[in-house]
């Protein structure tokens, strides 16, 4: 592409210009609406600075105590299978890449089935089967069911990082009087150690997030993970009234963590998923 | 030795009692290690898939869930969905909602990678910060701050527009109507997944080898030849990906309608299949129609998957 100042060119950058704002648009009126008064924002020309505004529905979210326990109860569900979900595709990972066995082939082709599989298509009987066991409106019961969602990909992403660590580094390792587990731990694992954080973080956002299961399995509020209590607090009051500043506090405090912490994975995240398809 | 090492492979299971036992745990090892994901997927995915399979076929609704014993029915499970109009109506619903939004994704987000490859470095910096901003947002706090954009009263996107000459939408809500219920689904989700489709076929467009490009101008192609000859030929497998992603991901909106109905349009006018088999399941009690519902779903869904996950396995080579 030439740098000439084309009128294609400005006319290119002016429609990036619009485009920018179209996408953005959104998150720059949460954080806009967030530090606005009730009564700036029932007003019916709406207020475009937010440096006029005060951290008051920040502090009102924030003095909720069915924020606290929201954010309590998606610590632990996250903190439970994210730690469990890694450790298990991990291992997995460890055999599909470093040893050549029987049924690889169908497993690595079950893992991709899975994954495919519509997780919306299964709630009902995953409903059933915590419902059977008792497990509806428990971290337990939410935390089988995320493991299970997370570890395919979570295992097709660390797969790719395994292998890109070559085995005859191990070998070479043995060779000087490592065991194999200990070459393992001193060669391979610090290796991995970006992949593995890589996969933590797309693993952690997954479960993070999740809102479609946990509606389903987690109906009372004392239980709410934090997407349902931001569902639950944008609910109308019995007044039918929606205190929308507190709300985009709320939608704030839920996104801005998540939105800091896939800045840090998305170039992974985009070619883990499409990965290799164009080298061709 | 060297006889030995020649001979087929046909034999070597007769030979394996006399491996000294540390090869034998080596055999048993990639085993052990895959066991515990094995485990956890038969355990949260397994079981329920199994029982949604057996249940397909079984009569399970009320009377079930308070211990009557399911009977088996065979096919009148599908068969009654298959033969009612307004299980159709939501399966025309969700397909053609798919397709418009899967389209309308891809579009956008194919001409944004191509806005991207021409215009300057910072105003392309600018635009990709934006859409992974936009990307980042969760579910929730996606559709709870469309919610507020669009809201009847004091909405933004209510105000700027009734600023245009002739139009007052003061007042006016998006939600009561069902198309336009899902007008504005498709727009917030297509939104959010512009970015993915938009990213990922810029970082492709980036491996164009210039050489190619430079080569075929050389020759006389235009701008359109030479998008229609090099580079859409170049992208192809993952323009293929992308489609197939989309169209499964749209398929499956669940979150995203279940939490706009929340939002104030309650009733199965706004349904789509995530949302119907979570009424007719859990809604209405009728666990052997959800299950058989939910089953040409995934159906569906495997069809249109196949060929992503044949595009993964020759990656896996």
């Amino acid at each position: 592409m030439s740098n000439r100042i084309s009128p294609f060119r400005s006319l290119a950058t002016v429609l990036a210009a619009v485009l920018t704002v179209m996408w953005v648009f959104p998150v720059f009126w949460m954080l806009n609406s967030s530090f606005q008064s009730a009564t700036t924002i029932s007003s019916l020309t709406p207020a475009w600075n937010p440096f006029d505004g005060s951290l008051a529905n920040y502090r009102a979210v924030l003095t909720n105590s069915s924020f606290g326990s929201a954010l309590g109860m998606s610590l632990a569900v996250t903190g439970i299978a994210l730690v469990v979900c890694l450790l298990f595709a991990f291992l997995g990972a460890l055999a599909v890449s470093r040893f050549r066995f029987k049924g690889r082939k169908s497993f690595v082709i079950a893992i991709i089935v899975v994954q495919m599989l519509p997780a919306e298509a299964m709630f009902i009987a995953q409903y059933k089967m915590l419902a059977g066991v008792n497990l509806l409106n428990s971290i337990a019961g939410v935390s089988i069911i995320y493991i299970a969602m997370v570890i395919p990909f979570s295992l097709w992403m660390l797969r790719g990082f395994v292998a890109g660590v070559p085995a005859d580094l191990e070998e070479a390792a043995m060779i000087d009087g490592c065991t194999r587990f200990q070459a393992f731990m001193r060669v391979t694992f610090p290796l991995l150690a970006p992949g593995l954080v890589a996969s933590g973080v797309y693993a952690f956002l997954q479960i993070w997030n999740e809102f479609a299961l946990a509606s389903i399995i987690l109906t009372k509020s004392d239980t709410a993970t934090l997407p349902l209590w931001l569902r639950n607090f944008a609910q109308p009051s019995s007044l039918g009234m929606i205190e929308w500043g507190q709300v985009m506090a709320g939608s704030v405090l839920v996104a801005v963590p998540v939105i800091i912490f896939f800045l840090v994975v998305q170039n992974r995240m985009t070619s883990g998923l499409v990965g290799g398809a164009v080298k061709g | 030795m060297t006889i030995q090492a020649s001979k087929p492979v046909v034999l070597e299971p007769l030979k394996a009692p006399q491996v000294p036992p540390k090869r034998r745990r080596r055999k048993r090892l990639p085993y052990l290690l895959l066991a515990p994901a094995v485990l956890a997927l038969l355990v949260g995915m397994g079981y329920p898939l199994g029982w949604q399979v057996l249940n397909s076929f079984r009569e399970y609704g009320l009377a079930q869930q308070f211990g009557q014993a399911p009977a088996w029915v065979g096919l009148d499970n599908y068969i009654a969905l298959l033969t009612d109009g307004f299980f159709w109506s939501v399966l025309l619903k969700s397909v053609a909602f798919m397709a418009a939004t899967a389209g309308a994704t891809m579009v956008i987000g194919i001409g944004l990678a191509l806005l991207m490859k021409v215009i300057p470095t910072w105003s392309r910096i600018a635009l990709q910060v934006a859409m992974l901003v936009a990307w980042a947002m969760p579910i929730v706090a996606q559709m709870t701050v469309w919610n507020w954009l669009i809201n009847d009263r004091n909405g933004v996107l209510n105000s700027l527009l009734s600023n245009v000459p002739g139009v007052n939408l003061v007042g006016h809500n998006w939600l009561v109507d069902p198309l336009s219920f899902f007008f504005v689904a498709s727009v917030i989700i297509t939104w959010a997944s512009v970015p993915f489709v938009a990213l990922s076929v810029y970082a492709g467009l980036t491996q164009v080898p210039d050489e190619v490009v430079e080569a075929a101008g050389l020759d006389g192609a235009g701008g359109f030849q030479m998008l229609r000859r090099i580079t859409l030929p170049i992208l192809r497998p993952i323009l293929v990906i992308l489609i197939l992603l989309q169209l499964i991901w749209d398929l499956r909106v669940y979150a995203q309608i279940e939490l706009l109905q929340g939002f104030g349009a309650a009733g199965d006018r706004y349904d789509l299949l995530g949302t119907y088999i979570y009424g007719l399941g859990i809604g209405q009690g009728q666990f052997g129609m959800a299950a058989a519902a939910a089953m040409l779903v995934m159906f569906f869904t495997v069809a249109i998957s196949w060929v992503y996950v044949r595009e993964l396995l020759k990656e896996d080579k």
